[in-house]
C-alpha cells in the first residue's frame, strides 16, 4: 500500500508548488522538498524556471511526488499545496492550488521568531512537513544535504519553529 | 542514499554520462540552460572549459574529436547559431574520437530572445539527432550519443530543452565507466581537410552515414511505445510526451528518441494501427512535416499551441481540438537590476543623457524596463557594436551623435571584438562610442568565469584579456577607463566630450557584479596565496 498523504487527497501524485521572490531560497526549498520525497523512496520530479528570474522577479518550482511522476510541471488547479515565501506572490499562484488545497503563506511563522530571516523557506518547509506524509527523518537529512554544515543547526530550529507554528495554528483553528 | 539512484536535473545527468563515457573534454560558452551541464562535469572531475563562444568552443571540440577523444560542446539553442559554421563542415568528415554537441533549447523562452526550434539544425547540418524526455535519458542518450558518433564518425546532437535541463528527476545510472583509448594522431587528409575535392566525396560519404543511420533507428534506434486502445495514437518527442503520457494515459503512444533521421517505417505502422494519430510536439511543427512529407496521415497542433511551451493543460486541448482562447498566464513580478548594481548608475546616465542606445545580451538588457528605459534594440550576442554602427551611418548627425553601443565584458570577449574591428574600419562620419560594462563575470546565467577574468572554469588563475589594452591595439581612437561609477560622476561628462567629437571611442566601466563580489575576491585570495606556496617552494632556503 502507498503511502498517502495527510491533509490531501487520496491519489497517487502529490503536487506541491513553492512560490516566491528571486532571492528568498525557493529553488533551496524545492530541492529540500524533492529530496526528503526522494530519500523516502517515491518517484520524484521537480521542475523550475533559472535565469532571467533570478534578478529580484517572480520565482516558482514545483515539484511532483509518489508512484510514478510524468510531467515535471504542476497543471494549473491541480496542487495540492502552494507554499508562498512573499505574500505578494499568493494571488497570482492562486489558480494552481485545487479545491481544498492548502496555502501556507509566511504569516505562519511568527514575526520576530526566526533567528535568521534567510531560514524562512526552512521556516516554512517546517510547516509544510505537517501536511505532507514524509518522514521527519527524511526532511532532516535533506536539509544536510543542501546546506552548508555551518548552516546545519540553524535551518534545523527554523524547520521545528515552522513545525510547530503549524500545529498551533491547527489547534487554534479548531 | 544509495549511489545507484541519483536525483539530477538534465544537465547534471548529461554531465556525469560525459564522466561516465569517458569524455576528455567539455568545451561551450555559458548559456541558460545549458550552463550547468560544464560545471557538474568539472565538479565531478572531468576537464571542462569555456570558450569565448560556441564557435570556438565547437572547433576546439572538433580538434579534440579529431585527435580520438570523446568530447562534448554545450550551449544554449542561440549558441549553434554561432557554432553552425563549424558544424556544418564537421559533419561532412569523419570525426574519430566521438563528438556530442549539447543544444538547450528554451521553448517558452525562460532566458532567451528567441524560442528557436533547433531540430531545424539536425536536417540542415545532416546531424543525428537525440532527444530525451527526463534527466534519466538525458543521461541514457549521452552515451549512446557518443557510441553512435564514434561508429559512424558523425557529430551527434543532443537537444535538450529548459524543462529537461532544469527539472529533477531519479536517474540510476550504469555502473562501470567506459575506458577509452588514448588520443593520438593519424593523418586522414581527405576525411579531414574540406576542400571542393574532398568535400564533394565527403558529401556523398555524409548522406550514405545517414542512411545507414536511419536504417539502424528503424531497427533498434531509441524508442517506447505504450500500449493502448487504439482508437488514440500519439506520436511525441521530449518533454511533450511525459505531459501526453500524464493528459492520455489510455493512449497508444510512442515516443521517439532520435528524431533525425527519423524511423518512418516504424511511424508509419504505428500510424496504421490506430484509428486518430496525433503529433505532440513543442515548438515548430517539425515532426507533423515530416510525416506529412512521408505521405503518413496525423494531425498537428493548431498554430497558436507552435508559441511557448506544452504543459498538461496545453496537451489536454490540442487533443480536444480546442482553440479557444488560453486563460492569461498569472502576471509575476519582472526581474529588475540588482540593488547595488553599477549598471543601474550606467542606466540613468544613458537615461538622463537621452542616449539611443544599442544594446546587448546580458544582465544589463534589464536597462530596458523602467525606471531606466535606457535600451533600444538587443537582438543578439555581441549586434550592439554593429547595429550601434548602422545607425551612426544612416542617422541624421543630430541623432548619430546620441548613439552608444552598450556590451558587458563576457558578451564583448565573446562576439564584441569584431565589431570593434568594423568600427575602426568603418567608422561613421560622427564617430561611435562603446561602453563596455565590464563587471567581473558572466552574470547573467551565474556567474561563469570568461578570458577577460583571467580565471578558467575552475576559477584558477589564467591569461587574462586587457579590453583597454586590445582596444587601443585595434586603433580606437580614445579609450578610458571609469571605475567606481557608484561614487565617481565622471562618466556623464565623459560621455559628453566623447559624443560630440568625431572619433572612435571605447569606455570600459569597471566594477565587479555585486552578486559576485564575495566570491571574485575568493579566488582572488586563493590564488595569492597559491602562487605564494608556489614561490615559497622555490626558494632554496624554504
Amino acid at each position: 500500500m502507498q503511502r498517502l498523504p495527510r491533509g490531501v487527497s487520496m491519489k497517487k501524485v502529490t503536487n506541491v508548488v513553492i512560490a516566491g521572490l528571486g532571492g528568498q531560497g525557493v529553488l533551496k526549498a524545492s530541492d529540500i522538498l524533492a529530496d526528503a520525497a526522494f530519500r523516502a523512496g517515491f518517484d520524484v520530479k521537480k521542475s523550475e524556471l533559472h535565469g532571467m528570474s533570478q534578478r529580484g522577479g517572480s520565482v516558482s518550482s514545483d515539484v511532483r511526488y509518489g508512484d510514478e511522476v510524468q510531467s515535471p510541471m504542476v497543471p494549473a488547479g491541480e496542487a495540492d499545496v502552494l507554499l508562498v515565501l512573499d505574500a505578494t506572490q499568493t494571488e497570482i499562484n492562486r489558480g494552481l492550488l485545487r479545491a481544498g488545497g492548502v496555502l501556507i503563506e509566511p504569516d505562519v511563522i511568527e514575526e520576530g521568531a526566526l533567528k535568521n530571516r534567510k531560514s524562512l523557506n526552512v521556516a516554512l518547509l517546517g510547516a509544510l512537513s505537517t501536511v505532507l506524509d514524509l518522514p521527519e527523518e527524511q526532511w532532516v537529512a535533506a536539509i544536510h544535504a543542501n546546506l552548508a554544515p555551518k548552516l546545519h543547526k540553524i535551518n534545523e530550529q527554523a524547520f521545528a519553529l515552522g513545525r510547530r507554528s503549524a500545529a498551533a495554528r491547527r489547534e487554534h483553528a479548531a | 542514499m544509495s549511489a545507484d539512484r541519483q536525483l539530477l536535473n538534465g544537465d547534471e545527468a548529461v554531465a556525469l554520462a560525459a564522466l561516465h563515457a569517458g569524455v576528455r573534454l567539455g568545451t561551450g560558452y555559458p548559456g541558460t540552460p545549458s550552463t550547468e551541464i560544464l560545471e557538474a562535469f568539472d565538479q565531478l572531475g572531468g576537464h571542462a572549459q569555456w570558450s569565448p563562444n560556441e564557435k570556438v568552443a565547437m572547433e576546439v571540440a572538433i580538434g579534440a574529436a579529431f585527435a580520438g577523444a570523446r568530447t562534448l560542446v554545450t550551449m544554449k539553442h542561440v549558441g549553434l547559431n554561432v557554432a553552425a559554421d563549424p558544424l556544418f563542415t564537421a559533419t561532412y568528415t569523419d570525426v574519430v574520437g566521438g563528438l556530442v554537441v549539447v543544444s538547450a533549447d528554451d521553448p517558452g523562452m525562460a532566458s532567451s530572445q528567441n524560442e528557436q526550434d533547433n531540430r531545424h539544425y539536425a536536417r540542415a547540418a545532416a546531424a543525428p539527432m537525440l532527444e530525451p524526455i527526463d534527466s534519466q535519458q538525458a543521461y541514457d542518450y549521452t552515451l549512446l550519443a557518443f557510441e553512435i558518433a564514434e561508429r559512424w564518425k558523425i557529430p551527434v546532437i543532443l537537444r535538450l530543452t529548459t524543462r529537461v535541463c532544469h527539472s529533477k528527476t531519479v536517474v540510476r545510472p550504469r555502473e562501470a565507466p567506459v575506458e577509452t583509448p588514448p588520443p593520438h594522431f593519424e593523418r586522414d587528409i581527405p576525411g579531414r581537410v574540406m576542400i571542393p575535392a574532398y568535400a564533394k566525396p565527403a558529401h556523398h560519404k555524409l548522406r550514405r552515414k545517414l542512411a545507414e543511420i536511419a536504417a539502424w533507428n528503424e531497427a533498434e534506434g531509441p524508442r517506447r511505445l505504450y500500449d493502448g486502445d487504439g482508437t488514440l495514437g500519439i506520436l511525441a518527442t521530449g518533454i511533450a510526451a511525459v505531459h501526453a503520457r500524464e493528459v492520455a494515459p489510455d493512449a497508444r503512444l510512442l515516443v521517439i528518441g532520435m528524431t533525425y533521421p527519423l524511423p518512418l517505417a516504424t511511424i508509419r505502422e504505428f500510424a496504421a494501427g490506430v484509428d486518430r494519430l496525433v503529433v505532440i510536439e513543442e515548438g515548430d511543427p517539425v515532426l507533423e512535416d515530416a510525416l506529412r512529407a512521408a505521405g503518413i496521415p496525423a494531425e498537428g497542433k493548431p498554430e497558436m499551441y507552435r508559441f511557448g511551451e506544452l504543459n498538461v493543460a496545453r496537451v489536454r486541448r490540442i487533443l480536444a481540438g480546442d482553440t479557444t482562447p488560453e486563460p492569461a498566464p498569472p502576471r509575476g513580478k519582472p526581474p529588475e537590476l540588482c540593488q547595488g548594481c553599477s549598471h543601474r548608475d550606467v542606466f540613468e546616465v544613458l537615461r538622463d543623457m537621452h542616449c539611443i542606445v544599442a544594446g546587448d545580451i546580458g544582465c544589463y538588457t534589464l536597462g530596458v524596463l523602467p525606471p531606466f528605459s535606457a535600451m533600444d534594440t538587443c537582438v543578439c550576442m555581441g549586434a550592439s557594436i554593429g547595429v550601434g554602427l548602422g545607425l551612426r551611418h544612416v542617422l541624421p548627425d543630430d541623432e548619430a551623435r546620441r548613439v552608444v553601443s552598450v556590451i558587458g565584458d563576457s558578451t564583448f570577449v565573446h562576439s564584441g571584438i569584431t565589431g570593434v574591428a568594423e568600427m575602426v574600419y568603418n567608422p561613421p562620419k560622427t564617430g561611435h562610442v562603446v561602453l563596455i560594462l565590464d563587471n567581473g563575470t558572466t552574470a547573467m546565467t551565474g556567474q561563469q568565469e570568461h578570458p577577460g577574468t583571467g580565471r578558467t572554469l575552475h576559477h584558477d588563475p589564467t591569461g587574462k584579456i586587457s579590453f583597454e589594452g586590445l582596444a587601443k591595439a585595434m586603433g580606437v581612437q580614445n579609450v578610458h577607463l571609469v571605475e567606481h561609477v557608484d561614487t565617481d560622476s565622471s562618466l556623464e561628462p565623459l560621455l559628453r566630450e566623447l559624443l560630440a567629437k568625431p572619433e572612435t571611442s571605447l569606455v570600459v566601466v569597471r566594477q565587479p557584479c555585486v552578486l559576485a563580489a564575495p566570491k571574485i575576491r575568493f579566488y582572488e585570495k586563493a590564488a595569492a596565496e597559491k602562487m605564494m606556496k608556489q614561490a615559497c617552494s622555490a626558494c632554496p632556503a624554504g
